[in-house]
């Protein structure tokens, strides 16, 4: 068990009992005693609770947005368990230290990382459960433990015939004070698995398929007013004046709550809230970033990547000298690319229900880091994070947007300035106008290659904004001694045979807002990395496919690239502007295991019209061990979509610090009709399930570059792929 | 007061004509199956059926309603056993599930008048429907789905 399951203490042993208040549990496989507040350690009572009639209580530890790890937690504790999963209920856990994702050490659900994170520690939670069951029994029929086994919810003694349902022992059973030791060569070998690796049905479906499923924009508390709130424009503006007061004279308008970036209104309905929004105007002060011009700021970033000198350069990874080798090199190649800002775009806007008493805080949102959002919440209201109730909704669409919690903020701030709960929701103009992006970036890269055209040497020069400031405040960047690892993700290439690397971040500080974006930086650097890769290719005159096999040393990513090759029909020649195009990109990090995924598209060109249409997907996704396969490729699946979505038509410009688009109208997303067919073949390699919620997004934008690239002779270097900049790359 | 029936049940509204059904049948009424997306028609996530026609709630003002049957999803027939939820279920479609009430008022508006759609007519019927986590192969599969009455 890691040391943080050891620190699990009372607080989720409460809390998940409170949830299951109501329930008369002759027993509950929760300590009886005192155990967990004199400190013995414990996961089990916090995840796990049986009733007599055989219904198995599991706490679903993660936020969840759609990613279905709400599923997949549970059924993994169940599978340890030997839990017959029709009888298993899972329940969403309390925001409490017993859920933290033992590596994050908080309730936070980013990186794609949550059930990588939990898997040790929640088998172990559930072989320990099984044991305390198997214990049970072997002392009611007096046998040694190491005679029985367990079926799915029952203890056997095949000797003798015997059978005890594990709702049976939970009528007489006791707990123990010290929770049997699990060790890792005790837990189930995945050949005996009986639920991972087998699809089920994830439990939140029949609710998200009859409107029931319950997101904070749904959330109604008794006496609760509404608000929303204008932000400013720029990050950092605050606001000087407003023409509040006049709108405080409209009827149902309680309050205008000014606050350090924004100003809340108040009313006791939602469409008086709103049509006083539209009628709210407000001086900001101005700001580091009022003059920011994206359009110009893409040049600059060019510019900062070409000649770096004078600007605050940070080396984000480094293998060998590759500076040297660039020197002594026989030819050097570069490329340039750019990608613009994207906005996240999630379906359901900002909200937070607060409700601020002299008793404490209570909130309801969606939110990717829950127990930061207690905590914050708890230093808005002036209270300890004991006194704060955070109750985890259904998230209308995270992906990396709600790992910020301002609106959390907000809604307390707002709450306690009124003295009454408060649902503080933004509209979508406002959410737009407060993007929080994934940065703009330029990049250039040089490789030199020795004599025989082998790569001696790698450089990628990386100008974007900064996010981990932003997501993690100015002291998490400099324990990583100023490296963002957010906008340097997967800048290496150690799949590939290159004999020294560099990769370096020119900091960009624009003044506007940034976040951790679907697949964060991983997206634009694998756009920058496998367009090389191609250019490398062409220069050889090779196959793009041949020379990856050639080039790369991992032999993952060579099957990866195989089965692709293999599903695709590869080689595919070109015809009547229909080319094809390949790429690769990693997800997770080195130390946890990364997925890798291999991509080839198929794209149909409109060179007269700028239009590129991608008609089908194939994609090779090696996840390790696929705890839910169909799960994983919809989620794969999911990540190519967006990928696709950002490749095509997503952008956001600022002018004056600002951005420009207003909502889901000049704001374009994929829709079911640019929607290619996509198969993805799951490659299982190994046993520990590897990160699969971003996977495969940053291989679309460099394939159809690619695709464009083997069809035209042309490269599109510059994202999104709008027709515009199609037309002017064919000219 | 306005009146307005919704789901069968006439209910009696206090809130102004122009105000926009969505926040009717969200905050007024409490029936918060039907989505706040994008409030200017352009995601779909708000889509409710006027006498049997899909529109958008955030888009259409409570006095366009009244004198009108107002189906929710939560009206649907059947609740859970409508063939386009069990579709839906059997596909597994929602993902984050935020846009899907949306989706599926919209595709049972295509079902009532087209029963057994073309690919190429789910596709154009759905096309103003967003779904952000990228479920739309699911979704026009379940919608083929309930059309075939598997």
């Amino acid at each position: 068990m890691t040391k943080n399951a050891a620190q699990a203490t009372g607080i989720g042993r409460r809390g998940f009992l409170k949830a299951s208040a109501g329930l008369a549990f002759a027993f509950t496989l929760v300590e009886a005693g005192d155990a967990a507040a004199q400190g013995t350690p414990s996961r089990l009572n916090a995840y796990i609770a049986i009733g007599t009639d055989g219904t198995i209580r599991i706490a679903a530890p993660a936020p969840e947005m759609g990613q279905a790890t709400n599923t997949a937690l549970p059924l993994i504790i169940a599978e340890e368990l030997d839990a017959d999963w029709a009888k298993v209920v899972v329940e969403t856990a309390p925001v409490a230290a017993a859920y933290d994702h033992p590596i994050f050490r908080a309730q936070f659900v980013v990186g794609s990382l949550t059930t990588r994170g939990y898997w040790m520690a929640i088998r172990t939670a559930g072989a320990q459960a099984r044991r305390v069951l198997i214990d049970a029994a072997a002392q009611r029929w007096n046998v040694p433990a190491s005679e029985l086994s367990t079926e799915p919810s029952a203890v056997v003694h095949k000797a003798s015939n015997r059978r005890l349902s594990y709702g049976e022992i939970a009528s007489f059973a006791q707990v123990p004070a010290q929770l049997p030791e699990i060790q890792p060569d005790m837990l189930k070998k995945p050949a005996d698995f009986r639920l991972i690796g087998r699809d089920v049905r994830r439990w939140d479906v029949p609710a998200k398929a009859t409107g029931k499923a319950v997101y904070a924009i749904d959330v109604q508390v008794p006496g609760m007013l509404y608000a929303t709130l204008a932000r400013s424009p720029v990050m950092g503006s605050t606001p000087q004046g407003h023409n509040g007061a006049e709108l405080l004279r409209r009827p149902g308008i309680v309050a205008i709550v000014p606050l350090a970036q924004g100003v809340a209104v108040v009313g006791d309905k939602i469409e008086t809230v709103l049509a006083a929004r539209a009628d709210l105007k407000v001086d900001w002060s101005p700001a580091p970033g009022s003059n920011f011009d994206s359009e110009r700021g893409r040049e600059m970033y060019l510019a900062h990547v070409r000649d770096p000198s004078g600007q605050k350069v940070v080396v984000g990874r480094r293998t060998g000298d590759a500076n040297a080798a660039l020197q002594g090199a026989a030819r050097v190649v570069s490329g340039e690319f750019t990608t613009d800002y994207v906005y996240h775009a999630q379906m359901e806007p900002l909200t937070c229900v607060a409700s601020v008493t002299a008793d404490g805080v209570e909130v309801w949102t969606g939110t990717q880091w829950a127990s930061r959002a207690r905590d914050d919440a708890a230093k808005a209201a002036g209270v300890a994070p004991e006194k704060v109730k955070v109750n985890m909704m259904q998230m209308g669409g995270g992906f990396g947007r709600r790992a910020q919690i301002e609106y959390v903020v907000e809604a307390v701030e707002v709450s306690k300035a009124v003295g009454k709960p408060v649902k503080l929701m933004s509209t979508r103009e406002d959410d737009v106008a407060n993007a929080h992006c994934r940065p703009m970036t330029a990049h250039k890269i040089d490789i030199g290659l020795d004599a025989g055209g082998k790569i001696a040497g790698w450089r990628h020069r990386i100008a974007a904004d900064l996010v981990v400031t932003q997501v993690y405040g100015q002291p998490r960047l400099d324990a990583q001694n100023g490296v963002d690892h957010i906008v340097m993700a997967h800048a290496d290439v150690p799949l590939y045979d290159v004999a020294s690397h560099l990769a370096e971040h020119v900091y960009e500080a624009p003044g506007v807002r940034s976040a951790a974006w679907r697949g964060i930086g991983a997206g634009p650097n694998a756009f920058a990395i496998e367009a090389m890769i191609d250019e490398l290719a062409a220069l050889a005159g090779e196959d793009p496919v041949a020379y990856r096999m050639k080039l790369l040393k991992d032999r993952r990513a060579r099957t990866a690239v195989e089965v692709a090759a293999d599903m695709a029909g590869w080689p595919k020649a070109p015809r009547n502007d229909v080319g094809y195009g390949i790429a690769l990109s990693r997800l997770g990090v080195p130390q946890l295991g990364e997925a890798i995924a291999v991509t080839i598209v198929e794209a149909a060109l409109d060179r007269a019209r700028g239009n590129i249409a991608v008609r089908n997907v194939w994609c090779a996704a090696d996840v390790g061990l696929p705890v839910q396969p169909r799960n994983i490729r919809q989620q794969v699946e999911g990540s190519l979509v967006w990928g696709l979505s950002a490749a095509l038509s997503e952008r956001i410009t600022f002018k004056n610090g600002a951005v420009q688009q207003q909502n889901l109208s000049d704001y374009e997303v994929l829709r079911v009709s640019r929607l290619p067919k996509i198969e993805i073949n799951i490659i299982r390699s190994g046993e520990i399930p590897l990160p699969v919620g971003e996977l495969g997004l940053g291989t679309i934008a460099p394939a159809i570059s690619n695709a464009v690239r083997a069809l035209t002779g042309k490269r599109l270097a510059g994202l999104p792929f709008t027709p515009e900049r199609v037309r002017a790359t064919l000219a | 007061m306005a009146n307005l029936n919704v789901n069968g049940v006439v209910r009696q509204i206090d809130a102004a004509p122009d105000t926009p059904l969505l926040w009717v049948l969200r905050e007024h009424l409490k029936l918060t199956g039907t989505k706040y997306g994008c409030g200017v028609a352009a995601c779909g996530a708000c889509t409710v059926h006027l006498d049997g026609e899909p529109i958008r709630a955030c888009v259409t003002p409570l006095s366009h309603a009244e004198g009108k049957r107002v189906t929710t999803i939560e009206g649907l027939p059947g609740g859970e056993n409508n063939r386009l939820v069990q579709a839906w279920i059997a596909e597994q479609a929602p993902q984050c599930g935020y846009c899907q009430s949306g989706q599926i008022m919209q595709a049972a508006g295509l079902l009532a008048k087209t029963p057994k759609p073309s690919r190429e007519q789910i596709v154009e019927h759905m096309d103003g429907n967003i779904c952000r986590c990228g479920s739309y192969a699911q979704i026009v599969a379940a919608v083929e789905r309930a059309a075939s009455g598997r």
